[in-house]
Parts: C-alpha cells; sequence; structure tokens
C-alpha cells in the first residue's frame, strides 16, 4: 500500500483487529449452538421421540367381544350376531345433505330418526364415525350395498352385538347389556378401563355379575393423526381377546315349558337338582325380549315394561318375597317332631275353627277335618292341626329349623345383586326390628306360613330339595362347574354325614371349618333323627296320591314321575268375617286381593332326583292354580333326565 | 503497484470468471439443493407450489448474482448511497401502500414481484456505511458528527421497519447496523453507553410491545406456560429437533413437520425440518457449510485492498453469521421467536434477493481485490 498514510494503515489494523474478536465471537456462538444440538438430539433424544410419538400416535380401542352364555346342553343362550350396520365419516363426505336424503329413502327413515341422527352428526367431530344405523336389515344392507356407487362415504359395516336366541326365556337369569351409564364407569374400574362409546355392559342379572369375566378385552388399532387429530394411516391393529364363555346348569327345554305355563300370568318356576344343587330352570312371569334394549329401548316398550302391574322387570323367583302359605308346612311338622313336641299319633280334632284369647283361628276347610292326625294335618293341610302344633313348638324352635332348610336366607351367596334374603321371624326378631313382644297368635299364623315369614319361590325350591334328599345341605349353584362332585361322591357324604354323631347349631364350629377348609361343601346333615324327614316325606306323597290329598288331581301314576308335593295357598289380606261366609271363586275376587298359589314337590318318588317350586301370583288355591302347572314340568323334568346324565357322565370323564 | 491496479481495471471477461470463489459459489448451491429438497418436504414430498417457486427464485437469483458479480467494485461504492436512499423510498411506499399479510404491512408490489424492502434494507444499510467510512480517517470516525449522521442512517429504516411492524427484521437491521459500525471503528465507549442506555429503557420498550410480541418474550422463558398457544411452536420444534437423534427420521419422513405439528415449516423453521429429517449430522453438516461461507465472506474481505469492500465484506459476513445465529437459537428455543429467515434455505424471495446481491458484492470484491477506489 503505497499511498497508504499513516491514518490508513490505523483504520485497516483496527477493523483486522476487530474482526479477530468477532471471529472468535462467532465461534462461541457456533460452539453454543452446537451444543444445544447436541443436548436436544444426542442427550436428550429418547425424551423428545417420545414426545413425538405422543404427538403423532393415537390408539382407537375397539369395543371387546363379550363371552357368551351357553345352556347345560351347550346351546348357546346369550351370544353374539354379526349385526349390519351403516357408518359415515362426515369429513369424507362431499355434500353431506345429500347423502343423508339419499339414505333416507333407501332406509325409509322417519322423520324423527333422520333429524336424531343429524343433531348427533352436529355434536361429533367430522372425522368420527356417525353411525347411521346401529342395525341394518339385510333387505336394507342388501340395498344401501346394491346403491353404494351413489352413497360415497357411507360404509356398510359388519359388526358384532349382543343377542338373546331364547328372548324373553332367560330375561331374568341372565339380565340383559345396554350402553355402559356413567354409573357403571364409576362402580366398576374394569368397565372404565375398556370403555369405548357405544359399548355395552350388563345391568341386571348375570350379564352384571359376571361383568369381569364376560368382559373380554379391547382390539387396538393404533392410527398415526396430524395436528388437528385427523387420522392419517392406521399403523398397526391387535385383535382383543373375547370374554370367557360362561356355561349354566340350566336346561332351554325345561326353561321354555315353564315360560309356557306361566304364559299370561304372575309368578315363578324353579327347578333344582336335589343333590348337586344345580338349578335347571328358573323363571319368573311376566318377561320381556331383553334384545330390546341393545340399540336402546323405544320409549313405548320401556314404558310397557315399566309400568306392566305384574312387575316383568323383577326377577320374582330370587327378588320377590311372598308369604310360602301352606307349602312351609313339611318344615313345621319336621320342626316338631324333631324337637319332640308331638309324636306322629298326636291327634287334633278340627271344627274348622280355633279360638284363642277372644281371636278366631279358622282352618281353610270351614266345615273342619274332624280328628285329624299329624299325616293327615299334612295330606288334607289342616290349619288347625297346625295351630295346634306350632302352639306347642313355639316360633323359635320353629325359626331355627326353618333357617337351616334354607327359609329367610339367600340361596345363591353374591351371584345376584338383586337377590333378597327374606324374613323368618322370631321373638328376638320382632323384638330387636319391631320393638314389641311376640303373641301366641303369631306362631299360630307362622305355622301356616302366614304373618311375617317372607320367602322367595327359589327358597321354597331350595327347601323342597333338602328335605327330599333325606334332608341335608346342599348347594344351589347356577354355574356348571368341571370340578363339581361327582353325585356319586356327593351321596357318599350325605350317607357318611347321617352316621356322624350331630353337632347341629354349632354355628361357631361350622364357621371354622370354613376358615379351614374354604369352599368344601361337606353336606351336613340337617336334622336329628331321618325317620322324622322320611315321615313327611310320605306324608307329602300322600297329599299328591291318596285320594283325600290336597293335589291328588294332579297326581301322575306311573311309577316313572310319581312325584310328592304339597300344595300352599297364601292369603295376601286379611279376610274379614263376611268374606268368609260368601266364599267366593277366586274370579270372584278383585285380581289384587286374591290368593297366591303354591306348589312344591319333588319327583321321581321313588329315588327322587328333582325338587320344584311352582309360584303363581294371585292365582287362587294352590291345588287348582299351581299344582297342575308342576305336574306338567315334572314330566318334562323327568323326560330330560337320562340326556341330563349321559352330558353329566360324559364330562366326567373329561375331567 | 500503481500500474498492477490501472491493469487489473481492465480484467477481461475469462479473467474475471477464472477469479470467482468457487468454494462460496459451491457452498451456495449446496445450501440451494438443500434447501429445495427441504422445501420439497414441507410439501409433503411432492412438487407443489412452494418448492416450485423456491427453486425458480434460488435459480433466478443465482444467476441474477453470478451476473451481478461482474460489475466492479467502484460501481456499488458509487451506487451505494443510492441503493440505501431508494430501499429507505420502499420502505417508506410500503408504510403508506405497502400490502398486508397478517397483521403487518412489509410487502410493495413492483408488478413483476412483491417485494419486502426491509429484507433488502438489511444489505443496504451494511453498504451504505462501507461507503460512508470508506473515505473517514481513522480520527474522525467516532466525531459527534459522524455519529450523529450514522444514527440517523441507522435510525432511520429501523422506525420504518418497526412500524410496519416487524421486530424481528428492525433487530436484525440494527444488528448489522451496529456490527459496521463497531467494525468501522467507532470508538468502543459509545457501544457501552448505548448498552447502558438500552438496559435502562428496556422496561419502557416492553410498555410499547405488541401484546403477542409480550407474549412471545414470556413463552420464550417458560413455553410451557402457554403450550397450546404462544409456547406452542417453541415446544414443537424442540420436540421436532430433539426426537430427530444422531442421523434424524429420514427424508420426508419428520413426522412433525408432515404431520403439521411444527409451524412455520417453509419460512423460520426450515431449520428444524432440515433438523428432524437430518438429526445432528445433517445438523452440523449444514453449521459446517455455513461456517464455510461465512469464512470465505471474510477471507475475501481480508484480501481486499480497499476499505469499502473490506468493510462490506466483514459486515456482510457478520450480518449472516447474526441471521444464521439468530434463527437456529429461535427454533432451537435459546431465544425468544422473533421473524427471522435462515439465509437461502427459507422460503423468501426478497431475503433471497439480498443475500444474493449481497453475495455478489462479495464476489465483486474477490474478483476486484485489487482494486483502490479513491
Amino acid at each position: 500500500m503505497f499511498n497508504s498514510n499513516d491514518s490508513n494503515v490505523r483504520k485497516f489494523n483496527t477493523i483486522n483487529r476487530r474482526v479477530f474478536i468477532l471471529s472468535i465471537a462467532k465461534g462461541v456462538v457456533f460452539t453454543g449452538i452446537l451444543a444445544r444440538l447436541f443436548t436436544l438430539q444426542i442427550s436428550d433424544n429418547k425424551k423428545y421421540l417420545t414426545l413425538s410419538d405422543k404427538n403423532r400416535l393415537r390408539e382407537w380401542r375397539l369395543p371387546p367381544v363379550r363371552g357368551e352364555f351357553k345352556d347345560y346342553f351347550n346351546n348357546t343362550i346369550a351370544g353374539n350376531t354379526e349385526v349390519y350396520q351403516l357408518h359415515v365419516i362426515p369429513e369424507q363426505v362431499e355434500n353431506f345433505n345429500n347423502l343423508m336424503v339419499r339414505l333416507k329413502n333407501i332406509l325409509s327413515l322417519s322423520d324423527k330418526e333422520f333429524s336424531k341422527i343429524v343433531k348427533k352428526k352436529n355434536q361429533q367431530k367430522p372425522w368420527e364415525t356417525l353411525i347411521i344405523s346401529e342395525n341394518l336389515t339385510w333387505d336394507q344392507f342388501s340395498k344401501v350395498n346394491y346403491y353404494l356407487h351413489e352413497l360415497s362415504g357411507a360404509k356398510p359395516v359388519l359388526s358384532v352385538a349382543r343377542s338373546y336366541p331364547f328372548k324373553e326365556n332367560y330375561t331374568h337369569v341372565l339380565g340383559y347389556v345396554a350402553q355402559a351409564s356413567e354409573k357403571d364407569l364409576l362402580d366398576n374400574e374394569n368397565i372404565k378401563n375398556k370403555h369405548v362409546p357405544g359399548l355395552r355392559v350388563g345391568k341386571t342379572g348375570l350379564e352384571k355379575s359376571f361383568e369381569n369375566e364376560l368382559i373380554g378385552s379391547n382390539g387396538v388399532q393404533r392410527y398415526e393423526v396430524n395436528a388437528f387429530g385427523k387420522r392419517i394411516k392406521q399403523l398397526n391393529f391387535q385383535k382383543g381377546d373375547k370374554g370367557r364363555e360362561i356355561k349354566l346348569t340350566l336346561d332351554t327345554e325345561v326353561q321354555k315349558l315353564c315360560n309356557e305355563l306361566l304364559a299370561d300370568k304372575s309368578g315363578s318356576i324353579s327347578v333344582m337338582d336335589i343333590y348337586t344343587g344345580e338349578v335347571i330352570a328358573m323363571h319368573s312371569s311376566p318377561s320381556f325380549d331383553p334384545n330390546l334394549f341393545l340399540y336402546g329401548i323405544s320409549y313405548k316398550d320401556w314404558d310397557t315394561i315399566k309400568n306392566n302391574p305384574n312387575k316383568p322387570l323383577i326377577n320374582k323367583t330370587i327378588s320377590g318375597l311372598y308369604s310360602p302359605g301352606s307349602t312351609i308346612k313339611p318344615v313345621v311338622a319336621l320342626s316338631a317332631l324333631e324337637n319332640n313336641v308331638i309324636s306322629p299319633n298326636f291327634k287334633v280334632r278340627c271344627t274348622g275353627k280355633m279360638e284363642m284369647y277372644g281371636q278366631t283361628y279358622h282352618c281353610w276347610k270351614k266345615k273342619g277335618h274332624g280328628v285329624v292326625d299329624l299325616r293327615s294335618a299334612i295330606i288334607q293341610s289342616c290349619d288347625t292341626y297346625f295351630y295346634e302344633m306350632s302352639r306347642r313348638l313355639g316360633v323359635d324352635r320353629l325359626k331355627v329349623t326353618a333357617s337351616r332348610f334354607g327359609l329367610g336366607n339367600k340361596v345363591f351367596n353374591n351371584l345376584y345383586k338383586e337377590e333378597k334374603g327374606g324374613l323368618f321371624p322370631s321373638t328376638n326378631w320382632k323384638k330387636a326390628i319391631l320393638g314389641q313382644g311376640w303373641v301366641l297368635g303369631e306362631t299360630l299364623i307362622t305355622g301356616i306360613g302366614q304373618g311375617y315369614v317372607q320367602t322367595t319361590p327359589l327358597q321354597l325350591c331350595l327347601m323342597t330339595a333338602q328335605l327330599a334328599n333325606g334332608g341335608f345341605k346342599i348347594y344351589p349353584t347356577l354355574i356348571s362347574n368341571k370340578y363339581q362332585e361327582s353325585l356319586e361322591k356327593i351321596k357318599y357324604k350325605m350317607s357318611q354325614n347321617l352316621a356322624k354323631e350331630e353337632k347341629y347349631d354349632s354355628s361357631i364350629i361350622r364357621t371354622a371349618e370354613e376358615f379351614f377348609k374354604p369352599g368344601e361343601k361337606d353336606y351336613k346333615k340337617l336334622f336329628r333323627n331321618q325317620e322324622n324327614v322320611k315321615f313327611v316325606l310320605e306324608a307329602m306323597f300322600a297329599s299328591t296320591n291318596q285320594w283325600n290329598g290336597t293335589s291328588y288331581k294332579s297326581r301322575i301314576e306311573d311309577p316313572k314321575y310319581q312325584f310328592a308335593g304339597k300344595t300352599g295357598t297364601a292369603q295376601v289380606k286379611r279376610i274379614t268375617e263376611e268374606q268368609r261366609e260368601l266364599d267366593l271363586e277366586t274370579s270372584q275376587i278383585p285380581y289384587e286381593d286374591r290368593d297366591h298359589a303354591w306348589f312344591i314337590a319333588f319327583g321321581p318318588y321313588k329315588n327322587p332326583r328333582y325338587s320344584i317350586s311352582v309360584f303363581v301370583e294371585h292365582g287362587g288355591s294352590g291345588s287348582k292354580a299351581a299344582a297342575p302347572l308342576a305336574k306338567q314340568l315334572i314330566k318334562k323334568v323327568i323326560d330330560r333326565h337320562e340326556e341330563r346324565e349321559k352330558l353329566r357322565k360324559r364330562n366326567l370323564v373329561n375331567i | 503497484m500503481f500500474q498492477q491496479s490501472s491493469y487489473t481495471e481492465q480484467l477481461t471477461f475469462f479473467q474475471k470468471l477464472k477469479s470467482f470463489d468457487f468454494i462460496l459459489i459451491v457452498c451456495v448451491l449446496i445450501l440451494g439443493l438443500v434447501s429445495n429438497l427441504s422445501m420439497f418436504s414441507t410439501d409433503g414430498g411432492e412438487f407443489l407450489y412452494h418448492t416450485k417457486s423456491h427453486l425458480i427464485r434460488f435459480l433466478v437469483f443465482f444467476i441474477l448474482m453470478l451476473f451481478l458479480s461482474f460489475f466492479s467494485l467502484r460501481f456499488w461504492h458509487s451506487t451505494a448511497y443510492l441503493f440505501y436512499i431508494v430501499i429507505l423510498g420502499f420502505l417508506i411506499w410500503a408504510s403508506l401502500y405497502g400490502i398486508t399479510a397478517s397483521g403487518s404491512q412489509r410487502w410493495i408490489n413492483l408488478y413483476f414481484i412483491n417485494l419486502q424492502p426491509s429484507e433488502l434494507m438489511k444489505i443496504a444499510i451494511i453498504v451504505c456505511f462501507a461507503r460512508f467510512f470508506h473515505r473517514e480517517q481513522i480520527t474522525n470516525v467516532s466525531s459527534f458528527k459522524n455519529i450523529i449522521v450514522s444514527l440517523a442512517i441507522l435510525v432511520m429504516p429501523i422506525v420504518l421497519v418497526v412500524s410496519q411492524p416487524d421486530l424481528g427484521t428492525s433487530i436484525l437491521i440494527a444488528a448489522s447496523g451496529l456490527i459496521v459500525l463497531w467494525l468501522a471503528g467507532l470508538n468502543i465507549r459509545y457501544f457501552v453507553y448505548s448498552g447502558l442506555v438500552l438496559l435502562i429503557s428496556f422496561p419502557f420498550v416492553i410498555s410499547f410491545l405488541k401484546p403477542y410480541q409480550k407474549l412471545r418474550i414470556l413463552s420464550f422463558f417458560n413455553p410451557d406456560r402457554d403450550p397450546l398457544g404462544a409456547g406452542y411452536q417453541i415446544i414443537q420444534s424442540k420436540i421436532a429437533v430433539g426426537s430427530g437423534g444422531l442421523t434424524g427420521k429420514g427424508f420426508l419422513q419428520g413426522t412433525q413437520s408432515y404431520l403439521e405439528f411444527l409451524p412455520e415449516k417453509h419460512t423460520d423453521f426450515i431449520f428444524t425440518l432440515f433438523s428432524e429429517e437430518h438429526g445432528f449430522i445433517g445438523s452440523v453438516f449444514l453449521l459446517i457449510i455455513y461456517g464455510i461461507l461465512i469464512y470465505r465472506i471474510i477471507k475475501i474481505g481480508s484480501i481486499s485492498r480497499s476499505y469499502f469492500g473490506r468493510l462490506f465484506c466483514y459486515g456482510f459476513g457478520s450480518a449472516i453469521f447474526i441471521y444464521i445465529a439468530v434463527n437456529m437459537s429461535m427454533v432451537l428455543g435459546l431465544l425468544p421467536i422473533v421473524g427471522s429467515p435462515l439465509p437461502i434455505m427459507s422460503y423468501g424471495g426478497s431475503s433471497m434477493l439480498a443475500t444474493m446481491i449481497g453475495l455478489s458484492i462479495v464476489m465483486s470484491t474477490k474478483i476486484y481485490h485489487k482494486q483502490i477506489i479513491n
């Protein structure tokens, strides 16, 4: 630089010096950026990768496939059917309104349904599936498929839904499923975890009790979504597991007959194996078709069900509490014999009524039965005899026997949330609950199954079973279990118990035994002297098969089907003297005031195997309304016996 | 030497071509390629609008740069003030009749192109200062008159750009201007003084900021304050870069950008996209290319015999550095979000044009490095 003066040199020096400083600063900054990149991309890579995946991945859970219910013969009684559904994703439709109008014509939707769908569409996000119809008929489905090229955006889908092929036959046993409510989610963690919109869960019955087993697990579809939540592509699909299959002890053939027998009536029928405790049928009438609840029941249908005075929503077999009437008499007689209050030869003169402390207690037969002993008192169901016997026995001793045979206790421990225990009164109970002293008159009416005593039809069935098997405790069950004890083993245990010293009323010891051997079924004896049980059973046989028995008209003479039974006619309100004088026919009394008709039975008489209880609400007299039903039923039950045994043997071999 | 210098003024075309800085050109071409591929990725792997227009702009302005490189350094020296005044005029035009987009009046309609004069001002201010201090005696640089005049040159465009409003660009203009002033030898104590004044006036400046700008600053300090609002961009950008890892998710595989979690991915956040897809290795590669580019510009400045060329190159190199540093720090969450494009990489014609003009002056400095301007 020739012509540069001193100043120019200094100027260049300054700029060079300063650019050097600047370059160092740049290096520092670049290093800082590099360090930052290193931190983000190398050190914290995992964290940000997770965050990025959280951004882009969404899981869609599919409704789990519910486990099925089978009857004893492996018929599906609650299954899953394929249903034809129509889905639309509004976002993928060019002109939603056009499509809807077109669909309305094809499916012939009503204006109400149409506006409901449009309303639903406006409530959800445009990329969410809109279910136009959950259950298309085959006609509609094929029509939609036929016009599909004109219906861009509409997707016919094959899905599964709960179905009850036997409709009203199993309504009360199984309960029904419907869309999970907020309460269901709060009450059951499992439902909450598996919930997807539209999930159906059990609302009552076994569907509810076994919810956790039945529900299965969700299938999972994993999608990549964009920042606006729109699905871009499906990444993988994980199939869910179907819920557990539950096999019941019920026989559909018998169950169907129960339904037919109780058609147009209100009542309940139950059938039980007197050794294994297997419930072969239990039906409550009136019933309804549980399939109605699947897609949301219509207001009309719901009103019909809800407002039916015969209460179809209640499972009368386990939740209906009624006075057992004379069906309790075998147990009263047994209690008296067991406690040595009377001997079978003890006689009472029945004049049609009995006076006590100014109160008159009537026998059902106005003219009276004359002189009767215990056997004929059971055969003819003489109330006077039972008044006198109960008076001597006392309610507390009666309660011990009755409770032992299952009256006033739940039959299934916790199987049904809706099951009721009923009540068998005692002096202590009255004092504690009602705060009043026991009155002797109350003992008398308790002795004929009236007053405070309240039982469910299934309790009476269990009572009959435990009498019929010779007086041994059994364990009622609805669930068919592979590991169930064999009939032979149960009978063996019972015979062992027969020989054993009694240890009656040792509830502490019993509890201790259950504690040390949980699940061990002991089939212990419920009597002091089996002769007493046999006496009662014979009297019940005579009640049905002797000319003067209350259910003589419903007898079957064929020894194969011959059965023993006891009628019961329970008053629902106090009968005044005038009414008694009138002696009206059942049909002349207003429905709500008519007596409940009962019949308990077991058969075949030689070598009994099944017990039944028939209850017809406001049916009138037990011998007229209930016993004839039992006659048809017991025939069917015994007819089915062989097939049932065949299957039982096969099941045992399989183990 | 005198003879030699007169000789250089009559360079032939091939001589000029020969003295092109090919390293610089290669760097620019690499950046151009990378930016076009990234733009292709922002379009979801399709040759769509953004990719197309970015490619066209790059090619046109790159050729323009080569063409302008043939202009002698003296030409740039003589037109420096004119350049500044024209751009200042454009800025005034923009503030009067400019086109408004997303709440800011930044663009002017030149019929064949919508120009953002504030981007060009980033270069114009450097050229202007280079000319201003070219003839100044070192003893005179810090004179009262010079400080007043240079402050006026600096403040006028800043005020115009701030009023658009465009905080990001005005900061970058101020930064490039200040760097040139410092390189020119302005007494260091003035920087200290003004720094103090800035610090004291900071609360007042804050009170003049628009609410959205305040939000941005607040969310910079704590992005989780409002993860779906103002903090969203920072969070998503960090996720994108961080999830890239060592080797990246692969070309066209950046889920953050392709699934639209990344905002402004064409412009300010193009580096995030690149970093997500190509990882730490890709990012370091890009940094190295930028480093070489800056190094070459400074190097060319250091061989220039004219003060104008040297000051411009030093200033321009430093300015490019600042743009890169600010942009990257911003997308990596080291600085608040201010609109600042990444040179050559980001989508935007005016920014590309300004960078190319700057580079052509650098190239001209290289070709005419022996030229002495009186």
